[in-house]
């Protein structure tokens, strides 16, 4: 199979998130957090001053870094980096759209869940999406 | 490369023959193989649809309740608490490991998620509100649950769907490409074959029937000269020609038509 993406089989991974203050706060408090030796997060907050430009570039760090297993991603942020999300395709690190608290969770932007609606019957939800 | 009379560009022969029947028995039972594989696969894949809608739909309830015991958390310990929690990150203490499952050889990722030492004992919340931020905590661990959980049957899901289409499309290059070609080949060699087979059938045939003719001529031939060598023979005992007295004989049988004695 010359597609096949080999599943690195770590003994330890981590989760990373990108989403508002609140729920990183509840995340870290959970112990998911994580800082390196060079000050480097594994999450990213943002706030209305964090540039689009900024949540990219950590999407892409994310999404590259070879010690992290889930990236969880708030869905109003993701909303704000559709293209990225959706171009993204492979099975790991996996994408995780959470809902926020501030911003109700539409299942039809869920980049997954609007393929798994579309299986699942023909007159798909995601039809206004694909 | 298209058309339904498409075949293999082959000698006719027989060993060929063998060789491209060998060939199409292969490719039906890995047609047969793989229809079942795919059917393993879509059977996995249905379940874990099934699963990822119920489980995204409890992590709305879920995240719903870990933020307002976060809410909770906030209102009796003061807002700054959220401050001593992004300056206390250290090293996680929440980690997931993978391991893979395998179904019909296709190697699915599973995620597991481990506490990692002891669960930080910091102090926060120590002055007030300890035990709502403990809620909290607990409320967000109970929360990574499920999200890793869903991030590995959606993980499953990409790679089943990907696995399922690639399956699909090799059951239906075999069943629409391959075999016909196979099998316009096997028609095509057996028909050039047959067709060399009448040819020699036709030839020897052809032989045989010039020999008798030869062997009839040579017969007659032989016999002619064995009845001239007796006549001879007798001539030469009696002394006169057998043959001229015969035409004596014939000539006179037709010219004494009328004689009457």
């Amino acid at each position: 199979m010359a597609n096949k993406i080999p599943i690195p089989t770590k003994s330890s991974a981590l989760i990373a998130m990108i989403a508002d203050e609140d729920t990183i706060t509840g995340f870290l408090l959970a112990g998911v957090g994580n800082v390196d030796l060079r000050r480097k997060t594994n999450y990213l907050i943002v706030d209305s001053k964090t540039t689009v430009k900024a949540i990219e570039d950590a999407f892409k760090e994310f999404t590259t870094s070879e010690d992290i297993a889930i990236v969880l991603i708030s869905q109003y942020v993701a909303n704000m980096i559709r293209f990225l999300v959706d171009s993204y395709n492979k099975p790991i690190p996996a994408i995780l759209e959470i809902p926020s608290k501030d911003h109700p969770y539409d299942p039809t932007h869920d980049s997954v869940l609007s393929r798994v609606r579309y299986l699942f019957s023909a007159e798909s939800v995601a039809s206004d999406r694909r | 490369m298209s058309g339904q009379s498409q075949r293999l560009n082959v000698v006719p022969t027989v060993t060929t023959l063998g060789v491209v029947k060998a060939r199409l028995v292969g490719a039906t039972r890995g047609h047969a193989l793989l229809k079942k594989k795919s059917d393993a696969l879509t059977v996995q894949f249905r379940q874990i649809l099934k699963k990822i809608v119920s489980t995204k739909e409890s992590m709305g309830e879920i995240m719903k309740e870990s933020s307002f015991s976060l809410t909770q958390a906030k209102y009796v310990a003061g807002d700054n608490i959220k401050h001593v929690v992004l300056e206390n990150v250290r090293n996680a203490s929440v980690k997931v490991r993978s391991k893979q499952d395998n179904v019909a050889g296709v190697k699915l990722p599973r995620f597991e998620h481990f506490t990692d030492g002891e669960p930080k004992a910091d102090l926060t919340g120590l002055a007030r509100g300890g035990q709502q931020v403990q809620a909290c905590r607990a409320a967000h661990i109970k929360a990574i649950e499920v999200l890793v959980e869903l991030a590995s049957l959606q993980t499953s899901f990409l790679t089943l769907d990907e696995a399922i289409k690639t399956t699909n499309r090799r059951v239906n290059a075999l069943e629409n490409v391959v075999k016909p070609r196979l099998e316009n080949t096997i028609s095509y060699i057996k028909g050039e074959l047959d067709e060399l087979e009448r040819e020699d059938f036709f030839r020897l045939k052809k032989i045989q029937g010039y020999k008798k003719r030869e062997i009839e001529r040579q017969m007659v031939a032989g016999k002619a000269f064995a009845e001239e060598q007796a006549v001879e023979k007798v001539a030469l005992m009696k002394g006169i020609s057998f043959n001229s007295a015969h035409n004596i004989l014939a000539v006179g049988a037709e010219k004494d038509e009328d004689i009457i004695f």
